[in-house]
């Protein structure tokens, strides 16, 4: 077990910068998850932990030790491919033990360590079978306990779920929380699916273009995201945008959406936004289950406006209802017995306490 | 039905196949004016000659020497050619490729201007050295060295090409995981690379052996099989011995001893792909 650093890292294909100076430090028995679109640089920053690429700058340390031009096998660490990469022509217990064996690990202590991870794992039974015998899910397994049997300073994941339909995902998933809990490896997870990242992690990191756009826990991204990419990335459905600005109405600080629209802010808002010029063109962020059906009770700081939807989807314990405002597309998510209807009118409320306030140009969160 | 769709087929095995092998053995029990039957008399009296013995022997270290080393070196020079960039690739591919689309007759040619004890390259660039010069082709170590040189440089291109359509086939992620699993280049080769392309290799060395066994081209265009019959092979001898000497019974019966020697390589070679080929 140990920590591992990253200093400045940079890797260059040529004229083009896969990643581009990223600093993470990532504690003992902590579980990190780099999320990203593909192509942001994720798996590339995992490769080179793993020492399966060059790095064309910076540092990189595991265990306070600078691993920048050690081959993969003497960094102590183990990963769990995307198709598992296990190899055809072993059973599963010759894949699991294979490390061990190439190390010259006595013989009773290779079958205690397989037997123990294969325990963990729940594949005991399969274990003189080859690969090509085993399920997704199984395969997958195994190539967790080649990991786990291994008791490396660190387990890297390269987005292992990808090839497990939904339902296997959701379920695998809730394994690989429950091994690392036992198991307590800092583990570094990379997966470009926000909601593998955010139910995974103790804490994220959102990456896009080749740097680091933000890191913290689950809940901090979702309520405190720091840039329009983490607040749009995160988030299922994702967060809508709305441009606006801010406007005095009254002595009081208002947010001017459409001709017709301005809504007053709630005082903790206004406070925080007060300074902020009137002219610039800003951009309203609010989740869709903050967009709601309107009742007759409305806590302060929730304000209601009147729309016509253009597309419901009831989901059974939600409906997302879906209409424009001045060209711009709005989720909402309202309950399902509110009588949302394609083509109806809606009275919808908007909850601004929970609302966020970006610079349109710079994607910055206000 | 089914059976007419297949008959077309099966006319031309027996036309080209089945009549062709039982003619054989029904010359190879007729004496040498093919008049008279003499049942396995052909057999005994071969048993009997020093020669035949001398084939045999010649044959299996021909075959084997030559496929072991278009083996080997098919296996080395695919690993260069996989491990080339991508761009190009494909020149080097096709030019390695060009021994082997040769037609042997014409290539094994200039591979005997190359041999020749007095004016050849070889000779000549040995003598350089204070080497030399080297009957490449008159004496009876040499000789035998010379065709299966020869062989192996006909030969090995098909291994390679071969080979590296089995390294594609490798999944990198199995190297990389070999790589993070402590496996040196030697292991990784060993562990991963070896058991993937093990299918391949058995079919490819079967194959090889069984056209390297029968081979006759070389062997007649650079020695006719001497010095001293040293570098007769099964096909040289019985067109020596059936229409050199004018005795096909005799002839015959020296090819057909090929057949039980290669019908046990191929039964042990395809066993071992059936039970390994349901794995990958």
């Amino acid at each position: 077990m140990a920590e591992v650093a990253l200093r400045k890292v940079v890797k260059r294909y040529d004229d083009v910068e896969a990643v581009r100076g990223i600093d993470l430090d990532i504690a003992d028995h902590e579980f990190i998850v780099l999320v990203g679109p593909s192509g942001c640089g994720k798996s590339t920053t995992l490769r080179m932990i793993a020492g399966l690429e060059d790095i064309t700058d910076g540092d990189i340390t595991i265990g306070g030790d600078v691993v920048n031009d050690v081959p993969p096998k003497d960094r102590d660490i183990a990963m769990v491919f995307q198709n598992y990469a296990l190899y055809p022509h072993m059973t599963v217990a010759e894949n699991m033990s294979f490390g061990l064996r190439l190390k010259h690990y006595p013989k009773a202590e290779i079958k205690a360590r397989v037997t123990e991870a294969a325990r963990l794992l729940d594949i005991t039974d399969l274990i003189d079978r080859k690969p090509k015998q085993l399920s997704g899910g199984q395969r997958q397994r195994v190539a967790m306990g080649r990991a786990i049997v291994r008791n490396p300073k660190v387990f890297l994941f390269d987005e292992p779920l990808s090839n497990l339909d939904a339902k296997l995902r959701v379920q695998m998933r809730i394994e690989i929380k429950k091994v690392h809990q036992k198991v307590r490896t800092t583990t570094v997870y990379v997966t470009h699916d926000q909601v593998e990242a955010m139910t995974l992690a103790d804490r994220v990191v959102v990456m896009n273009k080749g740097r680091i756009e933000q890191i913290g826990t689950p809940n901090e991204l979702y309520h405190k995201p720091a840039t329009r990419f983490v607040a749009g990335f995160i988030g299922s459905p994702a967060m809508n945008f709305i441009p606006c600005r801010l406007e005095d109405v009254g002595g009081k600080l208002n947010v001017r959406l459409t001709d017709r629209i301005s809504f007053p802010l709630p005082p903790a808002r206004a406070a925080r936004y007060s300074a902020l010029p009137r002219t610039e063109n800003l951009l309203l962020g609010i989740r869709p289950e903050h967009l709601t059906e309107s009742n007759a009770h409305l806590e302060p700081g929730v304000e209601t406006f009147d729309t016509v939807l253009d597309v419901t989807e009831p989901m059974g314990m939600e409906t997302l209802v879906y209409f424009g405002l001045e060209g711009t597309p709005i989720c909402g998510r309202v309950d399902p017995n509110a009588g949302a209807k394609d083509g109806a009118p809606m009275r919808l409320a908007m909850d601004l306490n929970n609302m966020h306030l970006l610079n349109e140009a710079t994607g910055a969160v206000l | 039905m089914a059976f007419f769709l297949t008959l077309p087929l099966i006319l031309l095995i027996a036309l080209f196949v089945l009549y062709p092998a039982f003619y054989s053995m029904h010359l190879a029990t007729l004496n040498k004016s093919m008049q008279k039957f003499v049942a396995l008399g052909n057999f005994t009296f071969l048993f009997k000659r020093d020669t035949f013995w001398m084939v045999v022997r010649q044959s299996c270290i021909f075959a084997l020497t030559a496929v072991f080393f278009k083996a080997l070196m098919g296996f080395i020079v695919a690993h260069f050619v996989h491990n080339l960039p991508a761009k190009g690739q494909r020149k080097w591919r096709g030019m390695l490729l060009v021994p082997w689309v040769i037609p042997p007759a014409m290539s094994t040619l200039a591979w005997l201007w190359l041999f020749d004890p007095s004016y050849s390259a070889f000779n000549y660039t040995l003598s350089f050295f204070g080497v030399g010069p080297i009957p490449w082709l008159g004496d009876t170590f040499w000789a035998r060295f010379s065709v299966i040189l020869v062989n192996v440089w006909y030969g090995a291109p098909f291994f390679m090409i071969m080979y590296l359509a089995a390294l594609k086939s490798v999944p990198d992620q199995l190297y990389e995981a070999a790589a993070i699993d402590g496996a040196n280049w030697w292991q990784r080769i060993w562990y991963v690379t070896l058991p993937m392309m093990r299918n391949i290799i058995a079919i490819t060395t079967l194959f090889s052996l069984i056209v390297t066994f029968a081979n006759f081209d070389i062997v007649r265009i650079l020695t006719s099989g001497g010095p001293l019959d040293s570098t007769h092979l099964f096909a040289t001898w019985a067109f020596q011995v059936g229409i050199q000497s004018s005795d096909i019974p005799l002839g015959a019966c020296v090819s057909l001893f090929m057949v039980p020697i290669l019908a046990v390589a191929a039964i042990f070679i395809l066993r071992d792909v059936n039970k390994r080929g349901n794995e990958a």
